[in-house]
């Protein structure tokens, strides 16, 4: 026997399948958004904060990088409303998500931070900066820059696990191919064409990271080496 | 449903489903080695079809979600006639998803080794099998242990992902275990607690591995 | 009878040309020292005779092999020359004793105890025997440096290549390694050797070399090149280095 792949009645749900990406991509952005933000802010405090704040960041990028994010997902949704939290489950998945994403992004620009040389701040002081001006143009802008590959990569993870947030009723792409796919019992057309979208999210967005990347650092740069 | 109560019977459940989880992962882990080192050696390799071809698989794996690549692999062996086993689809996606990782892992731990040993392998007149075997690899292996190590505990993790497609694991077993005794916070807790024990000590040995300064540097990514 | 021997050897990167049209003939036992200015071909010159660069054309014989465009086939030539680099790149999570007789056992299919035995010798030839178990982060720069002298001579080459061996050297460790190297000119062995010590050139040379502009500019007798220059190129050269 052979079988003949046929793609008609999933196109014919092209429309449903784009809202669903649609709405994966909002996701992911907000997730990024959110996620490297409180990532910078957690690095910030965790190599200047009070030694509890570290303990307790760093308890916390354990916990983000040793657990599955489904489980993550699960304890949020499922786990929280026991304890008097009922989120709807896009609050759950956003929650989740930028819970998840925050903890990588924490650990990489710590170790950004970590590797801008002390030396840097002392010529910063030196010039009689105030200390956060120093700290914000001496360490942390910098240290982005140096780290900016790894979070994008690490973003672009954080966009495809979306797809993981379909387990808790949220409608993006994956849950509307599931969707489709027991209406038209055309599975495996249904997830090559789900396959192909995300790898179009994908590559767009290695891409908007790569233009993003150029324009606010090579702008840096120039400023830079005016000064 | 009248839900019961969760006991140590039930932690007793989670943990015998945990050693499908390292199974899982061994699967993959092992697979994925395989298929990793061969498309190391294919990127870093002389011919150009198989550089191609090799990094068309990892930027295609890195650019699709794993919980596709499950569903892909699950009904395309149905489509194939073969009676889909879960366990069959789930190594299969987890071994090309490692793969993957493992292949882009390892390449850059072949290319830290200086361009200066294939020079002097090669003007000892050693074959490129030979340059490989003897005088690369030994010395790439050593920077990619921190790494592998990492990527060790992404993979565990990954294997939580087969859940959707009917593999009963560690996280499916949470999932059954709530339906059953609706003590959601209590068992993801648990289950978290068990995914935390296999993997933070993996976690840990791989950082200081790397500190030691017996590897190479790579930046913590997962999901 | 030669066993070298370039026709006009050409060589390009891009658009680059940095070897135009060498061509030279050496005999067998005798010792070429070329010299020349940084960035003039010396170290290309040299790669390209052992195949770790292709040329673009002419010809390259090396004791009976040839070299032209395209040349793919090289592992034969590789066992019959050998060369030691500027930076060692010996093998570093080998002891001395592997890193001298892997290519004798892997190429040459040598059996353990003659490799062993092969190994005493020719460490035993650059004074490091005591060395045989060490690795090479164990050694000095010196030793390292005679350690890949030693490793390359296992190969019983007939030819040896050597690039600015003691550049990377303190200038106390230097002596050790020319010492090893006159001695194997004295036993006969085929070398050509870039090098900026001009003493050491004029003194042990059969023949110097003068590369500038990627063309082999003089060539002759120390006493020919080094004292009476032909050209202002090598006299100015010769001002700026003597
Ligand atoms: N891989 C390469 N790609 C492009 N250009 C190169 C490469 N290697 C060498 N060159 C260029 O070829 C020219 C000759 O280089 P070569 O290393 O042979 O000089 P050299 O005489 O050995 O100099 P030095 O005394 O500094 O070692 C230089 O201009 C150099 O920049
Ligand atoms: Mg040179």
């Amino acid at each position: 026997m052979s079988y003949q792949l046929q793609f008609g009645s999933v196109l014919a749900n092209l429309d449903e399948l784009l809202d669903g990406a649609a709405t994966t991509l909002w996701m992911g952005a907000a997730t990024i958004l959110l996620g490297s933000v409180l990532g910078i802010v957690l690095a910030i405090l965790r190599t200047s904060g009070p030694a509890l704040c570290r303990r307790l960041i760093d308890g916390y990028v354990e916990i983000v990088r040793n657990t599955p994010f489904l489980v993550q997902l699960f304890f949020i949704f499922f786990g929280l409303p026991s304890i008097g939290i009922r989120l709807l489950p896009i609050e759950a998945a956003l929650l989740a998500l930028v819970f998840n994403l925050g903890g990588y992004a924490t650990e990489i620009v710590r170790a950004g931070i970590e590797s801008i040389h002390p030396g840097q701040i002392e010529a910063g002081l030196s010039l009689g900066l105030s200390r956060w001006r120093i700290y914000r143009h001496v360490v942390i802008v910098p240290a982005l820059e140096r780290v900016y590959p790894a979070l994008s990569s690490q973003s672009v993870l954080a966009l495809l696990g979306t797809s993981v947030v379909s387990q808790i009723s949220v409608v993006e792409l994956t849950a509307v191919g599931n969707t489709i796919q027991s209406a038209t019992y055309r599975a495996f057309e249904v997830y090559i064409v789900i396959t192909v979208l995300y790898l179009g999210l994908a590559f767009a967005s290695r891409g908007a990271f790569w233009l993003i990347g150029l324009a606010a650092f090579s702008r840096r740069r120039r400023l830079g080496a005016r000064a | 449903m009248n839900s019961r109560t969760f006991s140590w019977t039930d932690v007793l459940f989670l943990i015998e489903a945990a050693r499908w989880t390292l199974l899982l992962s061994a699967i993959a882990f092992a697979g994925g080695g395989v298929i990793g080192l061969a498309t190391a050696l294919a990127r870093t390799g002389p011919s150009r079809l198989l550089r191609s071809l090799a990094s068309i698989y990892v930027e295609v794996i890195q650019g699709i979600p794993l919980l596709a690549l499950l569903f892909l692999s699950y009904y395309g062996i149905g489509i194939l006639g073969i009676n889909v086993s879960p366990v069959l689809a789930a190594s299969l996606a987890l071994v090309l998803n490692a793969g993957a990782f493992l292949g882009e892992a390892w390449r850059g731990c072949i290319e830290a080794v200086p361009r200066t040993q294939w020079e002097a392998s090669a003007s000892l007149a050693l074959t490129r099998p030979q340059q490989l075997r003897y005088v690369i690899l030994p010395q790439a292996v050593r920077l990619a242990v921190p790494p592998t190590v990492g990527l060790m505990v992404q993979i565990v993790k990954a294997t939580s992902l087969a859940s959707v497609i009917g593999f009963v694991e560690l996280s499916r077993a949470g999932q059954m275990l709530n339906n059953a005794t609706f003590k959601p916070f209590l068992i993801f807790a648990v289950v978290g607690a068990i995914y935390f024990a296999c993997c933070y000590p993996l976690s840990k040995l791989s950082g200081r591995l790397e500190r030691s300064g017996n590897g190479s540097r790579s930046p913590v990514k997962g999901f | 009878m030669a066993v070298v021997r370039l026709s006009k050897v050409s060589k390009a990167y891009g658009t680059h040309q940095v070897l135009r049209e060498v061509s030279f003939e050496l005999e067998k036992g005798r010792m070429l020292a070329l010299i020349g200015r940084s960035g003039s071909g010396k170290s290309t010159l040299l790669r390209c005779m052992n195949g770790l660069e292709t040329i673009e054309g002419g010809e390259i014989e090396m004791a009976g092999h040839k070299i032209t465009q395209g040349s793919v086939s090289l592992r034969a030539l590789r066992q019959d020359v050998g060369i030691v680099f500027q930076q060692y790149n010996l093998f570093p999570h080998l002891t001395v004793e592997r890193n001298v007789t892997l290519a004798p056992d892997v190429v040459k299919g040598m059996a353990r105890d003659e490799a062993r035995a092969l190994a005493r010798r020719v460490l035993a030839q650059v004074g490091l025997e005591s060395k045989i178990d060490a690795y090479p982060d164990q050694l000095s720069g010196g030793q390292q440096q005679r350690v890949a002298i030693a490793r390359s001579l296992a190969m019983a080459p007939k030819v040896m290549l050597f690039d600015e061996v003691t550049s990377a050297l303190d200038p106390e460790l230097t002596g050790e390694v020319l010492k090893v190297m006159e001695d194997l000119a004295r036993g006969g062995m085929t070398m050509i050797l870039v090098t900026h010590e001009m003493a050491f050139a004029r003194r042990v040379a059969d023949t110097v070399g003068f590369m500038h502009h990627g063309r082999l500019w003089e060539f002759g007798t120390p006493e020919q090149v080094m004292n009476k220059p032909a050209t202002p190129e090598l006299e100015g050269f010769l001002g700026a280095v003597l």
